[in-house]
């Protein structure tokens, strides 16, 4: 038998849930739906004045984006705990955290990439000065993978759970504020030409440190679960 | 004893195993050992812990007391060395709805090193090979569990785990997988399988293990 690579399984799994979100459409476009429609109301139901929407549109989009992320967050082992495949991931011979990073990269570039693709569109709609939106993506685009991460520690616990979403929510969210903190303050200080250098790398450290250590506590908690 | 990796006499030991279930133990001090070329058929009625019996034995649950060695090593101390030699196809069958039969044996593959060639002598051999471009969503239950039972041929595992194997599966596949764990048992290879039905394998090395019965 040759030698199995490690890499090209990682690859593998990230090809086939790719291939998977391609063919549910309909349920990857959910997060990025919820996104704009929470977005969108909230000029209807608090005030349409200009200020008053430039003043919280960072605080709207990013908690817009953290509950969108959260409602998806759900699905990233959902289907593989209940048809086996995450058995077969267990037993493969390969480390489980890196097929569980596989996991979390491509859910995160389903499932929270749309996110901030659409951020320029809803930050224009909120009144957020247009020479900031680049730096507003920029904090989603660093702050989304920690949400993702930290979240496949939340999911892999409770997927073994009947209705694990309440308690998904009430594990994972506590661990999203500093990620909320930096990520709505820097779009705040960035729309009064502020520098943000310092917010983006804290940020970024943040990504890293959950892409590195979260596929380990979370390929743990698949193995709990599905003891 | 000295463990020796290779030219270990048994490849699968279980030892003194134990598992309780609602404060009713299942089963305590199930011991068997399996040479090479052996078959393993647990029996028993429906909870008496056949399908915990075999997650334990294939590292996914822990055994309450006692262990599991393959080639005489714990099997959750060596847990790569033994899934890449092991296959197992549970109740859950691990087949992608929403990709068709080639797609998930691909993957399958690919998780394995296994060539594209031996994919297609996979569906070939369970003859799915004429639906091998249709969603799996779209096959009867006997045909995706053909899916499943293709993944033996591709992985080249030492130890297969079946549990239920031949629920629905028409005369003509059950006799193609019975030649298949005949293949792989002459090849020296282990399967430890659970099944209502009589097994139709009269292997020489084959033992019975028996639930629920004190």
């Amino acid at each position: 038998m040759t030698e199995p690579r490690t890499l090209h399984a990682f690859l593998v799994i990230v090809r086939r849930d790719l291939m998977l979100a391609n063919r549910s459409r309909a349920e990857a476009l959910n997060p990025v739906l919820f996104f704009v429609l929470v977005t969108a109301l909230y000029p209807l139901a608090v005030s349409a004045a200009p200020d008053t929407l430039r003043m919280l549109a960072p605080g709207i989009i990013w908690v817009s984006a953290l509950l969108a992320s959260l409602l998806s967050l759900d699905s990233m082992f959902r289907t593989d705990f209940e048809d086996g495949t995450l058995e077969q991931l267990a037993t493969a011979p390969h480390p489980l955290p890196v097929l569980v990073l596989a996991k979390v990269l491509s859910h995160w570039a389903v499932s929270a990439l749309p996110l901030v693709i659409v951020s320029p569109l809803l930050a224009l709609l909120m009144n957020y000065p247009a020479h900031a939106i680049p730096q507003l993506a920029a904090t989603l685009l660093l702050g989304t993978p920690v949400i993702s991460g930290l979240g496949a520690i939340g999911v892999a616990l409770t997927v073994g759970v009947n209705r694990g979403g309440v308690l998904l929510s009430l594990l994972i969210l506590p661990l999203y504020v500093p990620v909320l903190i930096f990520g709505a303050g820097a779009a705040a200080a960035a729309a009064s030409d502020l520098p943000i250098g310092g917010h983006l790398q804290l940020l970024a450290a943040m990504s890293l440190l959950a892409m590195t250590l979260a596929p380990l506590a979370a390929a743990a908690a698949v193995r709990i679960s599905l003891e | 004893m000295p463990v020796q990796p290779f030219g270990y006499v048994n490849l699968l030991e279980a030892s003194n195993l134990k598992l309780t279930r609602q404060e009713r133990v299942l089963f305590e001090a199930l011991s068997f050992t399996a040479a090479p070329g052996s078959l393993v058929v647990v029996e028993g009625a429906n909870g008496a812990g056949k399908t915990s019996l075999l997650r334990i034995l294939a590292g996914l649950t822990p055994a309450e007391e006692g262990d599991v060695r393959w080639r005489g090593r714990e099997i959750r101390g060596c847990r790569s060395a033994f899934n890449a030699e092991f296959a197992y196809v549970g109740h859950g069958l691990g087949v992608k709805l929403n990709l068709t039969p080639e797609e998930n044996l691909q993957v399958v593959g690919g998780l394995t090193a296994g060539g594209n060639a031996s994919v297609d002598h996979a569906l070939d051999r369970l003859a799915l090979s004429a639906h091998a471009a249709v969603r799996c969503a779209q096959l009867s239950a006997g045909q995706r569990r053909k899916v499943a039972l293709a993944r033996l041929l591709i992985r080249d595992a030492r130890l297969w785990i079946l549990d239920e194997p031949y629920t629905a599966l028409d005369r003509a596949t059950i006799e193609t997988v019975d030649g298949m764990i005949r293949a792989h048992l002459a090849a020296g290879g282990v399967a430890v399988m659970t099944s209502h039905q009589t097994v139709g394998l009269d292997a020489a090395n084959r033992h019975r293990i028996r639930l629920g019965d004190d």
